[in-house]
Parts: structure tokens; C-alpha cells; sequence
């Protein structure tokens, strides 16, 4: 539509990423590095999965419009499971680097906690995931015109902007379950985040009926970030300690440096 | 560790990639050819136009003409207008200003344009509909007197008649073409395109009862940005400035060729005067033009003189080869007549400076074709110049060059006159040759006074005004061999023309004037293939091969473009004359094109010209059975001699010049309301202030929120 438009939806979509890549990763360079490594890996999955997509299209009848829908769904399912593979691939490469890394420097303890990692890949995988998803939406959006002409909605890019800053969460909150379900074996838990991934996927299907995609895309949202300040070590205790600012006395009391 | 095996064993590895790379990318290539279709986001916002003519800015000397967008493309709300008393919700009262103007061709009127552009700072743009039948009232956007200052009629030759003050030739003129405007303007055709851009205002825009239409509106963007500026001297000195290793042109000069035969070869290395040669000029103007860019059917003003010209060439083709009159004939047709008559000013100049085979002085009349197509009348005008017949020998030859038409006219159904009282001439290339001797010429035309054309120098002015008029269910090719009755009238004036050329030409034999009579058939399939489609077997016959794939399914353009850019019209003419006015001579493709008989020929090229033309399949074959036709048509440079001279201000030629431009388009999209926009960039300013806040407060207490569940002698939180 015009500047305001264009900056107004990348605020949405990339804000809570700037913010969390700003004020966590930004000072760290080996976070940085394996941000960058997971976005990398989320990109090559993004690769295999559109080839098989374009060869399956070239393939198909175009004329038919129920076997284009299908093979959209077809595309859409095969792209979640290849991704959810390759978060496993990295995890994978992780742990054996992870290895490495500790025989190779000078210290005991390991430089970056696998918790950390599974943050930060997860951070990278949304990254790249919500920059595909949206750029070309945020390019058209800073021309004079709005989606309309054809009939569709007019809350278009809105929507689309909201939709990628869930996906970005959602892709950091899987990533944290998903390499802990790993860590202690819980294979159960790896199904789920591929299930909820898949869910939040097919959701799309609704549009353009933005409320039905995009209010249960954030139900999820909200219940996968619980699931992983969880795994992630936290606990309803902590939270209150730190919501009534009784922290202070336990920084004291363990004599931790800040 | 040895490097061998492992060196042999890579390049192995790569060998296979390249193998299976190789394979992946056919396959990709393979793929990738066979048609992928776009569904992107921007086909979800933008519809493009497709067929879009725009108005292009035109400098010279003194004024732009014209119409301009800014560089990135003028943005405007729709709106249909539906009367003038309408303009006031475009002007004063509409609330989403700029508007871009959809006018249809009844509201194309001077008082509405001058509305619109007096309010341009809320007109975005204009768009007019062009209707598919012309409008029976008139329209003519040219002026009122068409080249009022480059003729010869000036305050030094005759205040009386100069600034058109006896006689306004084009009375319905409404200068519409000669205006500036700050705004772009575009012709659409009446088709679906054009209806869904009217259906989208009546969907989104349209008002009932004075409410306000709510958003979103549906809007338009038109791009015909213009690289010139103010006028021809400004635009040529910044053609000439080096900033890059790329100096961009802004505008260049307009212009083409004059097509010129003669009935004898003229030997155009020998130039200047050429002692004993008396020559009668035979003239016609080529060229057209219209309120848009490259849109001029120009059937009257431009293509009814020449077409006779050409008839009357042919016709004259066997008296002046058996038995040569002692005066040649040169046909003239002169290119860019319309814009301060660049292609006569160029002759007259040429032959002043030396520049030319023959001189003014070896000039001993001129006849001039001008508009002359019949709507029915049988009467046509003979104009001359009243200031130089108060010469008495200049008048006796114009009294015998009437008498010379009046007899030519005699037992043919029209008839010749002269106007009654005394009138200047009308506009024609025969005041330049006037601006520089007094030479004894006449101008035919069809009207007494002032034009009886209605569409002067309009893009109505086209075939179906001429009333070429075929019978329904004919195939093209019968189109093309069907005489209408435009064509019996023009085939009359041409066999006149021819035959007082005879005449004034010296030739005496009166069984020959009596054979003079030009072929209705082939005046017939002229105009069709003039006004209703250039690509036709007949014409197809008679050029070179690579010239046969420029020919159009449509109407030929007359607008003469710019000098670089070669008209199509004028090649047409040119192998059209060559093959009427010329022979056939039996020499190899080789030589012909080479312009010489055989091996050793030196001379021939400086005298005829060689064309290699396609020819016709005989009727049993499919293969062109191509000739050589041998003629003295030559092509002479139509470029004003301001641009030579360098005298960019000058007032005594044509300066006019078209300026460039890098995109042409318009697209038809829905704009949100302002309240919207910014809404959106609040929220997103929002979230992303709360997301910093909320991720430092976090980030900060991390080592509480994260503590369960960890060893002591863990990593680095």
C-alpha cells in the first residue's frame, strides 16, 4: 500500500525475532553462528521440498483444480516433515560438534549449553521461515495498490504479517522441546511438535478466512511457549520469585556473578 | 598417508556429479520451458493495461506540447465522468483527491480539458475512451490555422493575409493537440478491458446521493514520465552533456525521408543548377498525426493526396517513356508536411544550398495535390496564391496551368474550379517552394473555403470517413479487389491530374492524353491497403523480402516519428512508386541489389535505383517468382535544416521535436484509506516496542526463570 504499510508489517512479523536476536544473540558470537547454521538448515530442507513440489506440478494435470488443491496439501505436508527431519539432522550435528568443540578448547565446561543451542536453532529455523514466508508480501506492500481488486480480503497483509511472527515463535518454542524431547529420549514429545507443527500448517487452508487461521495458530502458540519455558527449566515458582522481585535475595543468597 | 589414491578417487566422485549435475539441470531445463504459471501477490493487487496509447510531449522552438507523469507514476481515484456540470466533484467537491478522469469521446471537448487543467493540482490523470464509430458532430484537435507561422503567408509578405485573418481553414479546430499538460492522458479502446475499469468505479466508487464512497477505492496509475524539458534548444544542449560513459538522449528531432521520382533520371552526384532542365513538381504530403502518439489514419489529409499522386504517376508511365515531353516531372511526396512542413522546408533548402541534382531556378511550376477525397460532390478547388500572380508572368502561367486542368477535366464526370474571391492558399508544401521564388502553382482540394473535414489531423479522420464501404461477407482478399466508390472518385481526380501533367509538361500528342487514365483497381487496392490493412497480397508483391514482415494487419500509421526510426509509410510509397513509375529489367538478385546492370557498371547507381522485390507465386506454385525492378525513386533526407544549422530557436524552419521516454503502462488497483495505513504501522511500532521491552525484562531475569532442572556446574547462563 505505501511505506507505513511496508514498515508497519515488518514490525509485526520480524519484531519479537529482532527483539529476541537483539538482546540474546547479538553479543555472542558462537549463538550467532549457530543461528545462522540453523537457518542454513531450514533452507536446504525449503530446497528439497520445492523441487519435489515443482516436479510433482509439471507432472500433474494443470487444468484440474481438485488435484492442484490436493497437491498443495500433498506440498504443504512433505515440506513440515522435511523440516521437522532436518531439525533433527542438526541436532544430530550439534551433539558430534558439541563433542568436538569440547576436546577442542581449553576448558572444562562446554561453551554453549545444548539448551542454549535448541533455542537458538530454533530462533534460526523461524528466521529464515518467516523471511520466505513474508518478503515478497512486504515488497508488494509498499506499492500505492491493496489486495482487492479480484475480490479477496482487504486485511491481506495484516494477516500475513501476523501469521509469520507466530510462526517464528513457534518454530523457536518447537526447537526447544523438540532437541529436550531428544535429550531425555522422549520420542512421544517429538511426535507431538511434528503434529502441532502440521496442525498449525494445514491451518493456512482457512484462509482467507483470517480469524479461523489465525486465532487457534496463536491458542497454539500460547500452549507450545508454555510446553517449552517448561523444558526449558522454568517453573511456576521461578516466575512468581521474579514477578514479586524476590529474585535479589537469591542472587545474594547463591553468589552468582551477573 | 599417500594423496594419490585419494585425488583419484575425488576426481571419480566429480566425474559422477557432473554426470548426475548435468542430468539434474536438463531435467530442470526441461521442465522449466514447459510453462509455470506466476500466481504471485502482485497479480492479487495490480490489473495491467493492455492496450494503452499514451500523449506524448512535443517540443520546438518556443513551447512544450503535450502531457507528462511524474517519474514513479501518477496515482488517482477513478472516476466516470458523466457530464461537465460533473467536473465539480472532480474539482471542488470530491473528497479523495487526485482523481484520474475516465472521459468518453463526447466529454473530449476544449472547455472540459481546459477545466481539467486549470484544477490539474486534483487531476491525476485522464483517460479517454475512443469510440468505435466517429462522432457524427466533428472533432479536430489540431488548430484553427494549421502551421500558421512556417508558411509563406507572414506579416512581410502579406499582413492581410497572414494568421489565417481572410479564411480559418479548420474551423472545428480545438487546438486540443497544442496544449501542455502537467498531467497524463491515455486512449483506451471501447472493449472488455475497458469495461471492467468502469465497472471497478461502479463498484467501489461510484456515489449515490452525495454520501461519500467508502474505502477501498478503486485507483489507477499511469506512467509516461518525459525526459525533455521546455523547449528544442534546452532539450538538444542536454542531449549533448557528459555526465557518464552513457550521456542520455532526451529528445530527438523529428523527421524521415521525402520520397522523389522523376520522369527522366536525374544524376544526383551532378548537384546544383542544371542548365536547360525545366521541371514540373508534382506534390503530395505524407504524413499525419492525432491527439495521441502514433495514432494518425489521416485518410483525408494525407492519404487521398498521395494515393492520387501515385495513380497519376502510373497512369503517366507509358506517355513519358515512348515519347518523352520536354519537361520533367518530379513526384514529390514530402514526409512531416504536418509539423511545420519539415520535408518541403528540407527540398527547397537542399536546392538553395547546392544540395540537390536540380535548382529553384530550374522549377517551372508546381502542382500540388491536396486533400481531395469526394463525399459525393463532384466539384473540385483549384487554390493559388493571390500575391504572386499580381506578377503578370507568374499569373499568365498559372492561368494556363488552370486551363490545362479545366481541359484535362472534360468529359469526366468533375469538375474544376476556382475559389471566387481571392484567398491565400491553403496549407501545403507549395508555400515553402513560394517562401523562396515566386513560382507560378496550384492546390487541389476539395474544399472552397475552409476544410470540409471534419477529423482534420484526428484519429477519426480514418476509412470509414473516406466512405470506403465494402459489401458484408467479403473475404480480405475481395476487400482488396472491391472498387468503392471512394476509389472511382479518386481514380477521376488522378486520371485529371495525369493528364494536365502531361500537358504542362509540354507533351502535344492527343491520342496519348486520351490513354492517360489511371486504373480504378489499383486506386482501389491502394486505399485498402493504405486504410484497412497494410499486410495484403498486393502489396506483399511488391516489396523486398525483409520489408514483408513489417507489414501489419491494421491501418497504416502516417505520424512521422523520429528521424532514426524509419515510417512505414514512406517505404511503402517508396516501393509502391518504384514498381508504378518503373521497370522490370532482367539482372541477377546479386547486381540488382548492389544497384548496377552488371559486373562493370559504375554509372547506373547514380542515376536509378535497383529494388529486389518479392513478386507473386504463379498460380500453380507456392514459390515467389522475385524480380528487379529499375526506377529513378530516391529517398532525400526530411530533417529540418534547424537541426543542421544548429539553430535551434530558429523561426524561419521546424523545429519540433519528440522527447524520450524509458516505460509506457498503467495499471487499475484498490487503495486503503489513509486511517488504515497508519493504524497498521502504530500496531506494528507497537509490537515491536513491547516485544524489546518484554525481551529485556526477560532476558535479564533468565537466570531465575531458567534455574530448575540444571546442574550446578552447568554452562554459562
Amino acid at each position: 500500500m505505501t511505506a507505513a504499510v511496508f514498515f508497519g508489517c515488518t514490525f509485526i512479523a520480524f519484531g519479537p525475532a529482532i527483539a529476541l536476536f537483539l538482546f540474546t544473540i547479538a553479543r555472542e558470537p558462537l549463538r550467532v553462528i549457530f543461528l545462522i547454521a540453523g537457518a542454513f538448515f531450514w533452507l536446504v530442507s525449503l530446497l528439497l521440498s520445492s523441487l519435489v513440489w515443482f516436479i510433482s506440478v509439471q507432472i500433474s494435470n494443470k487444468e484440474s483444480a481438485a488435484q492442484q488443491k490436493g497437491l498443495l496439501i500433498f506440498g504443504v505436508v512433505l515440506s513440515v516433515l522435511l523440516q521437522e527431519t532436518f531439525r533433527f539432522a542438526y541436532y544430530k550435528l550439534l551433539k558430534k560438534a558439541n563433542e568436538g568443540l569440547l576436546t577442542l578448547s581449553q576448558e572444562e565446561t562446554m561453551p554453549i549449553s545444548i539448551r542454549q543451542l535448541a533455542y537458538v536453532s530454533g530462533l534460526g529455523f523461524g528466521f529464515m521461515s518467516g523471511a520466505f514466508s513474508v518478503v515478497n508480501i512486504l515488497a508488494d506492500s509498499a506499492g500505492p495498490g491493496t489486495v482487492g481488486i479480484h475480490g479477496d480480503s482487504q486485511h491481506y497483509f495484516l494477516s500475513s504479517a501476523f501469521m509469520t511472527m507466530a510462526i517464528i515463535l513457534l518454530h523457536m518454542f518447537w526447537g526447544v522441546v523438540f532437541f529436550d524431547a531428544c535429550e531425555k529420549q522422549r520420542w512421544w514429545a517429538v511426535g507431538a511438535v511434528v503434529i502441532s507443527h502440521l496442525l498449525v500448517s494445514c491451518l493456512t487452508f482457512q484462509n482467507p478466512e483470517y480469524v479461523a487461521s489465525l486465532v487457534p495458530t496463536y491458542v497454539i502458540l500460547f500452549l507450545m511457549g508454555v510446553w517449552a519455558f517448561y523444558s526449558a527449566g522454568g517453573s511456576l515458582r521461578n516466575l512468581k520469585l521474579c514477578l514479586t522481585c524476590k529474585d535479589k535475595d537469591l542472587l545474594l543468597a547463591n553468589h552468582r556473578p551477573r | 598417508m599417500s594423496t594419490l589414491p585419494v585425488v583419484f578417487s575425488a576426481f571419480q566422485t566429480r566425474k559422477m556429479d557432473l554426470l548426475s549435475n548435468k542430468w539434474i539441470i536438463n531435467l530442470i531445463f526441461c521442465l522449466f520451458f514447459t510453462g509455470i504459471s506466476c500466481n504471485s501477490v502482485e497479480n492479487k493487487i495490480y490489473v495491467h493495461l493492455n492496450y494503452s496509447i499514451p500523449c506524448v510531449r512535443l517540443l520546438n522552438a518556443t513551447h512544450q506540447i503535450g502531457c507528462q507523469s511524474s517519474l514513479s507514476g501518477d496515482v488517482g481515484v477513478l472516476h466516470v465522468l458523466e457530464s461537465e456540470a460533473n467536473l465539480d466533484w472532480v474539482l471542488q467537491n470530491g473528497p479523495n483527491p487526485p482523481y484520474m478522469v475516465i472521459l468518453d469521446s463526447t466529454l473530449f471537448t476544449r472547455s472540459v480539458m481546459m477545466k481539467l487543467k486549470t484544477g490539474s493540482s486534483r487531476v491525476a490523470g485522464v483517460v479517454v475512451v475512443a469510440p468505435s464509430s466517429n462522432p457524427a458532430e466533428g472533432f479536430s484537435p489540431h488548430t484553427t490555422c494549421p502551421n500558421e507561422n512556417s508558411g509563406v503567408y507572414s506579416e512581410s509578405y502579406d499582413p492581410a493575409l497572414a494568421h489565417c485573418n481572410v479564411t480559418k481553414w479548420n474551423p472545428l479546430g480545438n487546438g486540443l493537440s497544442y496544449e501542455e499538460y502537467d498531467f497524463p492522458m491515455f486512449s483506451l479502446k471501447d472493449d472488455n478491458d475497458t469495461q471492467a475499469i468502469k465497472q471497478c468505479y461502479y463498484d467501489h466508487n461510484h456515489v449515490v446521493n452525495g454520501s461519500s464512497p467508502r474505502y477501498p477505492l478503486c485507483a489507477m496509475q499511469l506512467y509516461s514520465h518525459m525526459s525533455a524539458v521546455t523547449d528544442t534548444a534546452t532539450c538538444m544542449r542536454r542531449n549533448g552533456i557528459n555526465f557518464s560513459l552513457n550521456p542520455e538522449t532526451v529528445c530527438d528531432p523529428l523527421g524521415d525521408f521525402n520520397v522523389l521520382a522523376s520522369t527522366r533520371p536525374l544524376n544526383y552526384t551532378d548537384k546544383g543548377h542544371k542548365t536547360g532542365e525545366s521541371v514540373v513538381i508534382a506534390a503530395a504530403r505524407l504524413d499525419s498525426r492525432s491527439f495521441f502518439f502514433d495514432i494518425a489514419p489521416g485518410a483525408e489529409s494525407a492519404a487521398s493526396g498521395f494515393v492520387t499522386l501515385l495513380a497519376a504517376a502510373h497512369a503517366l508511365r507509358n506517355a513519358t517513356q515512348d515519347a518523352q515531353p520536354n519537361r520533367t516531372i518530379l513526384y514529390a511526396f514530402f514526409q512531416g508536411e504536418t509539423f511545420d512542413y519539415i520535408g518541403s522546408s528540407r527540398l527547397v533548402y537542399d536546392m538553395d544550398n547546392k544540395q540537390f541534382p536540380l535548382d529553384l531556378d530550374n522549377v517551372h511550376s508546381v502542382v500540388e495535390i491536396g486533400q481531395v477525397g469526394l463525399h459525393g460532390e463532384s466539384k473540385l478547388w483549384v487554390h493559388t496564391d493571390p500575391v504572386s500572380r499580381r506578377n503578370s508572368s507568374v499569373n499568365e502561367e498559372v492561368e494556363k496551368l488552370i486551363r490545362n486542368l479545366n481541359s484535362s477535366a472534360l468529359n469526366l464526370s468533375l469538375s474544376l474550379q476556382e475559389p471566387s474571391f481571392s484567398q491565400p492558399l491553403p496549407p501545403s508544401s507549395f508555400q515553402r517552394f513560394l517562401r523562396a521564388r515566386p513560382i507560378p502553382g496550384v492546390v487541389i482540394q476539395n474544399h472552397n473555403s475552409s476544410f470540409t473535414n471534419r477529423y482534420y489531423e484526428s484519429m477519426y479522420d480514418n476509412a470509414e470517413y473516406l466512405n470506403m464501404s465494402y459489401p458484408p461477407n467479403l473475404t480480405p482478399e475481395e476487400q482488396l479487389e472491391y472498387v468503392t466508390d471512394a476509389a472511382k472518385a479518386l481514380t477521376e481526380v488522378a486520371t485529371i491530374v495525369a493528364r494536365a501533367l502531361y500537358t504542362q509538361a509540354g507533351g502535344s500528342d492527343p491520342i496519348q492524353l486520351k490513354n492517360i487514365n489511371a486504373d480504378s483497381q489499383m486506386v482501389t487496392q491502394m486505399l485498402y491497403g493504405f486504410l484497412v490493412k497494410s499486410n495484403n497480397s498486393w502489396f506483399q508483391q511488391m516489396v523486398p523480402s525483409d520489408f514483408a514482415i513489417h507489414l501489419r494487419d491494421r491501418p497504416t500509421n502516417f505520424y512521422v516519428g523520429v528521424t532514426q526510426q524509419h515510417s512505414e509509410p514512406t517505404l511503402l510509397v517508396q516501393y509502391l512508386l518504384a514498381n508504378l513509375t518503373g521497370t522490370t529489367v532482367n539482372i541477377t538478385q546479386d547486381n540488382c541489389q548492389n544497384q548496377r546492370e552488371d559486373e562493370d557498371d559504375k554509372e547506373s547507381k547514380h542515376i536509378y535505383s535497383y529494388m529486389w522485390v518479392q513478386g507473386a507465386a504463379p498460380p500453380n506454385s507456392t514459390e515467389r517468382v522475385a524480380f528487379c525492378v529499375r526506377s529513378t525513386v530516391r529517398l532525400s533526407k526530411a530533417l529540418s535544416p534547424a537541426f543542421d544549422l544548429e539553430e535551434y530557436t530558429s523561426k524561419d524552419y521546424s523545429t519540433w521535436t519528440e522527447s524520450r521516454w524509458k516505460s509506457i503502462k498503467g495499471r487499475i488497483f484498490l487503495v486503503a484509506s489513509h486511517e488504515l495505513e497508519m493504524l497498521t504501522l502504530g500496531v506494528g511500532v507497537a509490537v515491536l516496542i513491547a516485544s524489546l521491552m518484554l525481551t529485556y525484562i526477560i532476558s535479564s531475569k533468565a537466570d531465575i526463570l531458567f534455574s530448575s532442572g540444571r546442574e550446578p556446574t552447568a554452562a554459562t547462563y
